[in-house]
């Protein structure tokens, strides 16, 4: 007998199952979506952003948003994923971006140098200040995470009220990624003494610009 | 309680540094979790606790068909599982994998369930290089101990002790400042990453409707195992289902709050498969290892079944007035606590430690703060029928526990036994049979005896801090 048909016998005689016995409904599903206006969104993304010791700005257009970027690189060298998005900023062609990298090995040799990794975001979550990113030919895992600072990009219109949200409009991640990922705030570690570290392993600083 | 279990006690009671240490931390992390849980903060808090409790109740009961699910869903999406027995069997598949890879580097993200099949010996044993990357994990490897805390490994360990764990292991002199030692690991685990051939993680959720594996933490060493090797193997226990992807809303909003007290961690990844067509990085293969190693055989007993609902946020460990005096290591397995009390005996079978049942209060304090609402002092009680034991050793646990919840009478019991012990005429109350006895009460009591005991209690200067 195999391990698998060993641990699926083990569990039956246990619970006292057959194979193939049918299985009750599971409980419904909790989700309560919030209704919540666009500006308190936005306000409460914000807020929950800086609360986390990341900063969090607030562009009217496009073209404003590009000129935050440019001032957070400053002098820095940044990755800038694929979104068309950041296209659509201007945000790739500032100078110092490199872009348009769909090749692994370049890309995480590009990203294990690069001071910043700009992305945008499929959506936001506006009361936990949460990024969530899906991998994509647009969105590579590697740029939110090598370099020492990520920003990003996202129209007001991708923020979500929360996680039941997200799960209601995204009821089955599996069904159109490999990877999702939910990111709240800096990198961060108190496992020494409980004093907190920002950018143990990922991005120590982030910055998140909401256009609209 | 077996010898080893009872020095422990004893080193850990005596040690006034350590003392601190856990009672600041778990101070600090019961807090923390109280202010996020708070009827105002959080109204739907005991809504989303018996939703938690239902739906883990409805997927162990159910087991057999969600790793059925899971399993056809990992493989829709192009990932394998492996199912192991054992720890053995677990090692065997990870070195014939690694052989067939040619890989020599192993890069891992916190998982006590690797902990509890002690993983990385059997992987160095041969030959192969398996690294923790988190950093309190890192230090831990360095120093070669096992973790505290289910969820803060590091949390007995200061600046003073990181600096010279690095002093002898990586040859750094002179680092205390807690922020360059995390930068110096980060350096150094920075080229590990990138180097590795195999990246292992754990699993704190099995989607068995996406064949997905979600993790959660706050550094991002988690999201670099998975992402940067060619490789992931996620490792877990079979409990570890939850039926839908929906089902998140409800345990992610409890797991991290109760956790750390944060809303929710950092980073929580969500991951099924290897990368797919178009993907620019990630894994080109990916493994879920689903282990037993003990778990089945508590399924028989419904009482006892909900011992596999825990989500391992330990919060029941600050809770525990036990926990938070003897500490992590004076636990004999890698879960300590009440959720170790229960599953240490139940995994490894009764005769492991069949005191372990006994070293709790049954105070109540774990049941209160446990998001899936398991009721680990009936689990105890159930588990203490099984262990050979004399009455006495239950009559002065009943005394601890009324101690326990009664802070007055245990601070006015410290100081009579302190006045006592001093004393030659009660020298008996040592050696007496039962009453004091016994575990952490005869510990304590020792501790008092040479030198002279102190003028104020334990709690006297608690207060007065
Ligand atoms: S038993 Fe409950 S409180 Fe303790 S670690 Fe598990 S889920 Fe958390």
């Amino acid at each position: 007998m195999t391990s698998r048909e060993t641990i699926l016998q083990r569990v039956r005689a246990g619970l006292g199952r057959s194979a193939g016995q049918t299985v009750p409904d599971p409980p419904a599903v909790r989700i309560q979506v919030a209704e919540v206006d666009k500006e308190t969104k936005i306000a409460s993304l914000l807020a929950r952003v800086e609360a986390l010791a990341g900063r969090a700005v607030r562009a009217a257009t496009p073209a404003e948003a590009c000129e935050i970027v440019r001032e957070v690189l400053g002098k820095r060298s940044a990755v800038a994923s694929n979104a068309p998005y950041l296209e659509e900023c201007g945000v790739t062609g500032l100078p110092g971006v490199r872009c348009g990298i769909t090749d692994r090995e370049e890309l995480r040799k590009a990203c294990a140098a690069a001071d910043v990794g700009i992305t945008s975001a499929d959506y936001a979550l506006a009361d936990t200040g949460t990024l969530v990113m899906l991998s994509s030919p647009h969105e590579a895992r590697l740029i939110s995470l090598l370099p020492p600072t990520h920003v990003a990009v996202i129209p007001a219109s991708r923020i979500l009220s929360g996680l039941d949200e997200l799960f209601t409009i995204l009821p089955e991640p599996a069904a159109v990624t490999s990877s999702m990922v939910l990111i709240t705030g800096p990198s961060r570690t108190a496992d020494i003494e409980q004093i907190l570290v920002r950018g143990v392993h990922g991005p120590g600083e982030i910055t998140i610009v909401v256009v609209g | 309680m077996s010898l080893e279990f009872d020095s422990k006690i004893h080193k850990t009671l005596a040690d006034a540094r350590l003392q601190q240490a856990i009672y600041t931390a778990t101070g600090r992390f019961k807090d923390a979790r109280l202010k996020v849980v708070a009827q105002d903060v959080l109204p739907e808090y005991q809504e989303l606790r018996a939703q938690a409790n239902a739906l883990k109740k409805h997927t162990i009961d159910h087991l057999d068909h969600y790793l059925e699910q899971f399993q056809s869903q990992v493989e829709a999406h192009g990932g394998k599982v492996v199912f192991c027995q054992d720890a053995a069997a677990v090692a065997d598949f990870v070195l014939t994998l690694a052989k067939e890879r040619g890989a020599r580097l192993i890069v891992k993200s916190k998982s006590m369930t690797t902990e509890e099949i002690d993983l990385n010996e059997r992987l160095e044993h041969h030959g192969l290089e398996a690294v923790e990357t988190d950093f309190g994990e890192y230090i831990l490897q360095l120093a070669r101990e096992r973790p505290y805390h289910i969820v803060a490994p590091a949390l007995h360990k200061t600046r003073y002790d990181v600096a010279e764990i690095f002093e002898q292991r990586l040859h750094i002199a002179n680092e205390t400042v807690i922020e360059k030692q995390a930068a110096i690991a980060r350096a150094a685990l920075r080229e590990k990453f990138l180097a590795a051939d195999i990246g292992i993680s754990g699993a704190n959720f099995l989607v068995a409707d996406s064949g997905a594996v979600v993790i959660v933490e706050n550094e991002g060493n988690a999201r670099l195992a998975t992402s940067a090797p060619r490789t992931h193997i996620a490792i877990a226990g079979i409990e570890k289902l939850i039926p839908r992807a929906q089902d998140l809303a409800t345990f992610l909003k409890l797991l991290a709050r109760s956790a750390t007290g944060q809303p929710l961690s950092v980073y929580t990844s969500f991951l099924s498969g290897p990368r797919r067509e178009g993907e620019i990085d990630g894994p080109d293969e990916f493994y879920v290892v689903l282990l037993d190693n003990g778990r089945t055989r508590l399924l028989e007993n419904p009482a006892r079944r909900q011992s596999l609902y825990c989500i391992r946020c330990g919060a029941c460990l600050n809770a525990c007035p036990v926990y938070r005096k003897i500490g992590g290591h004076s636990f004999p397995w890698v879960y300590s606590g009440p959720i170790g009390a229960i599953l240490t005996p139940q995994f490894m079978g009764a005769a492991h430690e069949p005191g372990l049942p006994f070293a709790s209060s049954l105070c109540g304090a774990c049941a209160e703060v446990c998001p899936v609402k398991i009721d680990i002092p009936k689990v105890l009680l159930e588990l203490r029928a099984d262990a050979p034991h004399n009455r006495w050793e239950s009559l002065a646990f009943r005394v601890f526990a009324w101690l326990m919840r009664h802070p007055r009478a245990y601070e006015l019991a410290g100081r009579v036994a302190a006045s006592l012990v001093s004393s030659e005429g009660v020298r008996w109350i040592r050696s007496a049979p039962g009453l004091l006895n016994f575990g952490p009460i005869r510990a304590w009591l020792a501790e008092r005896d040479l030198p002279p005991p102190p003028a104020h209690t334990f709690r006297e200067l608690w207060r007065r801090r």
